[in-house]
């Protein structure tokens, strides 16, 4: 039963209501996965006992006839996501024994859908950096590598964990949550399909914050339709959200149709500063695809693509600075006592938060410190604003962007440990963060190098269903069945 | 605008965040060289634009006002370092 | 208009310039952003949500009587309804301020500006201009005398929804403070927005004094905190004035600082453990969005608005003929305002007023208690000015029978019967009554018919005696007078 773990979501749930499977089947088989390849350090908490406990709660349901729509599927949860009676650390120090008393809204649909979670995927501490380089449990690793590598490559990050489980058939599917693409880089680093929905359309009720007008869950998977299937059970209006939609959900499995006819697809001509030929090459190929799909390709201007990337170093840490600061050791997680209380204080923050962390909570505070505020915060939301002025009026002339998800393929771990550097690796990714648009990456290739190639489209507001059709019409053409090596 | 070590100590200070007098040289360093990036912003013009705090296109939704929650110490003080007696402790404070 | 307030220093008098921020404890089930209930003396954290206790991944939903209680207000203070309003969060760090910000309203409050008027001796009012009125969270509660080494903290009261209420510096002496927050204690009270209980807490003060020569610029304040009543907070204003006079007139400058209130020593002193300059880096809330008051909102409230003190005042003024003092008195508080006019209706208005000021509440203030725990209802006190207006009872005999309502909550009627009080009104029976004084007394009686006028009150008190006190005094007058003189 080896091939199990090679099952589409939508081949699985057809096997299990077939009763070819079982749910204990199938979570048995990728528990044999997480067992085989732990040296991903894909995973920070492994939870095969309560897999194997909710895979058998499934199998009854369905044998009643109440199985929901994800019953059986075994998923990885990004430790992002607060889980009640299981520990949720955010990958840090600070957070290592946290045990929630309660469920993240998203985790918990999963979960009422009938989803079996294998486990505590790993990200970077605070879903804060784009490599997984920054987990105070660790690098995780990326199931793929180039031609001569000796040492491993980064999962991309933040989702890193997530992307790597899911890459290395080591979860069917798994959560992700995307501030600055947290979700679409590291999707495009380990060749899946990510999905960022609009921000509004999934609770972040329970979901540890890092930056929260930015943050936003979604779904990781290896196909377009299976990450449509998983949206439909993530996404819904969340009363405990103040920032959540009131709006209904559209079945999203439904509008895969393939047809993109008459459809206009924008390039956004600032995207191709700085690219690689290689890549280059790769969205030209997308947009011929669409081309033969039947969509017209038309290319557009968003001229605060460039400032969009520092705009999102100053709104995120400052928002950072201030949703961090509820880790001080008083009511939950690490405390390192200290002389009085301010000394406490600063002691359990010094050692409960890595470098990348602070890093970012030392300019959050400088930003919209006094004097500094207008020059930094207030230019940076003015930015922002203009940013999302460009897709707006990129969106009067066309229904979707087709962009690059990121300027390169994943790089070797250790390799970029200047903070500009990394940050740029963003670039493509975090304008539709600011402008809250929904985005999707769809793996479409190899580079020379045998690392997977990822293209990004953008989409309108609350406009998922058009992003995913054509999504699927990408997937369709590129065909993308590589697999990593030994996994 | 360069910072200097004793703005990145009160920075520091006001994050709660201990930075040791070895590593300051290092996180002023790291500072500027961020903060000189993200100088490329003043470029921008951004006369008469409206500042953007959030991308939802909605105003804020009001709940009624009702008791729906509370009567939860045990959940509350689950994960409490040093709870006693039903009470969060930290070291004493002199006002 | 009265002279100004001034203190004397050495170097001549000097001016003060008063500012108040009163935080008032808004009345509703549940906390500003969270379900969790607000009622007092719980069992700790007992009243506290996973949002209260800022557990990760925690959101804040707001409270719609809330913001209904705050426009509510807003337009008890004559002010500004701002139809967009914003929430900052107020970076800090303290033991009771789980989410280490507090969430409040920086630029953008929900109330702007209003003036409330204040009552001074002698029937003198004077116009306070309000600056704002914003939402914001209560913190916890630090407990430092629980245990040697540590502070115990309790997360009951953190997120109970607060307004805070700006006063422009308006304020000249410790007088006028004392008239704003009693006035601006009245107001919530009466909208029912606040209990406005000092001592408990609901309604706390900060006070920014600074002082000036006259016409001079205003000087730098001090911000006082920790007065818990208006009495303490007219002690510590007098205080602090003289204290920052005194560094003045050594040639001193005043540092801007916050002070405390011991009320103990009666003095203000500098906060220790102030070891930097408070950078509290407001930014909008990103887990919130703008509040956006509907027209249908606010004119529903605006619709259902009580009667308010300074209307009420004047409508005692002119229907019921009342003086400033006494209409001041009685609107003071809704219930006893109310009382008033139930004692009132279809009486004479002065005597009521006269009545529930001098004899009921000196009664009640005497016994220590409020108008709600009264014996003497205000029909029962109708009842009794009844019997003074058909002149069953004298207006001497209703006080007595008064007492005994207050003793044994009886009503009037019932009193003079059982004690036989009923005025005597009979002219036979004044007569007799007379005719036994004179008959006692007939030296008098010739001595006042030679010409001692003044021996008549002597005549009276006789009869009077005579009668238990029971005789109409008018009648007993007027009969004497004919007798005497025939």
């Amino acid at each position: 039963m080896s091939n199990l773990t090679d099952l589409t979501m939508a081949d699985a749930l057809h096997g299990l209501e077939s009763g070819d499977f079982s749910a204990v089947d199938l979570t048995r088989a990728y528990i044999g996965k997480m067992e085989a390849h732990k040296s991903l350090n894909a995973y920070i908490t492994e939870t095969p006992e309560l897999a194997l406990q909710q895979a058998e709660a499934s199998d009854t349901r369905r044998r009643k006839g109440e199985a929901g729509a994800m019953d059986g599927m075994p998923i990885a949860m990004k430790d992002l996501f607060c889980t009640e009676g299981v520990r949720t650390t955010a990958a840090s120090h600070m957070l290592e024994n946290f045990v929630p008393t309660y469920e993240s809204t998203v985790s918990g649909k999963l979960k009422a859908a009938g989803a079996v979670m294998l486990g505590k995927a790993n990200l970077d501490e605070f879903a804060m950096g784009g490599a997984n380089s920054n987990s105070y449990f660790g690098q995780a690793a990326n199931p793929w590598k180039a031609a001569g590598d000796t040492g491993v490559r980064v999962p991309g990050g933040s989702s890193g964990g997530s992307a790597a489980a899911v890459a290395a058939h080591m979860a069917i599917a798994a959560t992700g949550t995307d501030t600055g693409g947290s979700i679409r880089q590291p999707a495009s680093y380990c060749g899946i399909v990510g999905v960022k929905p609009t921000y509004g359309r999934c609770s972040r009720w329970g979901v540890v914050a890092f930056a929260s007008s930015l943050d936003q869950p979604g779904p990781m998977a290896r196909t377009v339709a299976d990450a449509a299937l998983m949206l439909n059970v993530m996404a819904g209006f969340d009363p405990k959200d103040s920032t959540s939609a009131d709006m209904a959900v559209p079945d999203f499995s439904a509008v895969l149709t393939g047809d993109i006819r008459g459809l206009k697809v924008g390039i956004p001509r600032e995207y191709r500063e700085g690219v690689s030929p290689e890549i280059l090459a790769v969205w030209q190929q997308g947009e011929e695809w669409l081309r033969a799909a039947g969509a017209e390709v038309v290319e557009v201007s968003l001229p605060n693509t460039r400032a969009a990337l520092a705009t999102y170093y100053i709104i995120a840490p400052a928002e950072a600075s201030s949703n961090l600061a509820r880790y001080d050791g008083v009511r939950y997680g690490l405390r390192v006592p200290g002389d009085g209380l301010a000394e406490m204080y600063e002691n359990t923050r010094a050692a409960g938060f890595g470098n990348e962390v602070k890093r970012r909570i030392l300019i959050g505070t400088y930003v919209l410190s006094a004097g500094y505020y207008d020059a930094y915060y207030l230019k940076a939301q003015k930015v922002r604003a203009l940013v999302a002025r460009d897709f707006a009026e990129a969106y009067k002339q066309v229904d979707v962007l087709l962009t690059p998800t990121a300027p390169t393929t994943a790089f070797v771990a250790g390799s970029q440990e200047d903070p500009v550097t990394m940050y740029l690796n963003d670039v493509f990714t975090v304008p539709a963060s600011l402008a809250g648009i929904p985005g999707a990456a769809v793996p479409v290739g190899l580079a020379a190098n045998g690392l997977p190639l990822g293209l990004q489209l953008l989409g309108r507001p609350f406009d998922e269903e058009t992003l995913l059709r054509v999504a699927g019409v990408i997937e369709e053409a590129a065909g993308f069945t590589a697999r990593p090596e030994g996994f | 605008m360069s910072l200097d070590t004793a703005t990145v100590r009160r920075i520091a200070s006001l994050a709660r965040i201990k930075v040791s007098d070895d590593a300051l040289d290092h996180w002023t360093q790291e500072m500027n060289s961020i903060l000189g990036w993200i100088e490329q912003l003043q470029q921008v013009n951004t006369d008469g634009v409206e500042p953007m705090s959030s991308v939802a296109n909605m105003t804020l939704r009001q709940r009624e006002d009702a008791i729906t929650d509370g009567g939860i110490q045990d959940k509350v003080l689950a994960n409490a370092p040093d709870a006693t007696a039903g009470f969060y402790t930290v070291p004493k404070v002199v006002e | 208009m009265s002279t100004t307030y001034t203190i004397d220093g050495e170097t001549g008098p000097w001016e003060l310039v008063i500012g108040l921020e009163v935080h008032a404890q808004v009345i509703s089930q549940s906390k500003l952003f969270s379900g969790a209930s607000t009622t007092f003396g719980a069992e700790p954290n007992t009243q506290v949500s996973l949002v209260d206790a800022a557990m990760p991944g925690m959101l804040p939903v707001i409270n719609k009587e809330c913001v209904a209680q705050a426009v509510r207000t807003g337009f008890g203070l004559n002010s500004a309804i701002n139809r967009r309003s914003v929430f900052d969060r107020k970076n800090y760090f303290y033991a009771d301020l789980p989410q280490g910000y507090q969430i409040s309203q920086f630029k953008q409050p929900v109330v702007g500006e209003g003036w409330v008027d204040i009552d001074l001796e002698g029937g003198e009012v004077k116009r306070v201009r309000v600056e704002r009125l914003h939402l914001e969270q209560d913190a916890g509660k630090s407990l430092h005398d629980q245990s040697p080494t540590k502070t115990f903290v309790d997360l009951n009261r953190s997120g109970v929804a607060l307004m805070e209420i700006v006063s422009f510096p308006d304020m000249r002496s410790p007088d006028e403070a004392g008239a704003y927050v009693r006035k601006l204690r009245t107001i919530v009270r009466y909208l029912g927005t606040c209990d406005g209980n000092m001592e408990e807490g609901s309604m706390r003060c900060d006070v920014n004094v600074s002082v000036r020569k006259a016409g001079a610029e205003y000087g730098t304040r001090c911000e006082i905190k920790n007065v818990n009543s208006v009495r303490n907070m007219m002690l510590a204003i007098e205080y602090e004035a003289r204290r920052q006079i005194e560094i003045l007139e050594e040639g001193g400058s005043i540092t801007q600082e916050t002070r405390l209130w011991d009320a103990g020593k009666g003095i203000t002193r500098s906060m220790r453990n102030k070891e930097e300059a408070h950078d509290y880096r407001y930014f909008p809330d990103p887990d919130l969005l703008p509040l956006v008051l509907e027209e249908s909102f606010i004119e529903g409230i605006k619709a259902t608005l009580p009667e308010l003190p300074d209307a009420k005042k004047a409508r005692f003024m002119s229907e019921y003929g009342l003086g400033d003092y006494d209409a001041n008195v009685l609107v003071a508080e809704q219930d006893r305002a109310a009382f008033y006019e139930q004692v009132a209706k279809g009486r004479d208005a002065k005597i009521a007023a006269n009545w529930v000021i001098v004899e009921l509440l000196g009664a009640l203030n005497k016994a220590g208690k409020d108008l709600a725990e009264s014996p003497v209802s205000a029909d029962k006190l109708g009842g009794l000015l009844d019997l003074m207006a058909d002149n069953t009872i004298s207006g001497r005999i209703a006080k007595d029978v008064f007492a005994e309502m207050v003793e044994s909550g009886k009503d009037a009627g019932t009193i003079v019967e059982e004690k036989g009080l009923r005025q005597v009104t009979d002219t036979g029976a004044i007569d007799t009554l007379i005719d036994q004084v004179m008959a006692e007394h007939a030296d008098k009686v010739a001595e006042y018919r030679s010409g001692k006028d003044k021996l008549f009150g002597f005549f009276v008190g006789q009869a009077m005696k005579r009668s238990q006190g029971k005789a109409n005094p008018a009648m007993l007058n007027d009969l004497l007078k004919k007798k005497l003189d025939a």
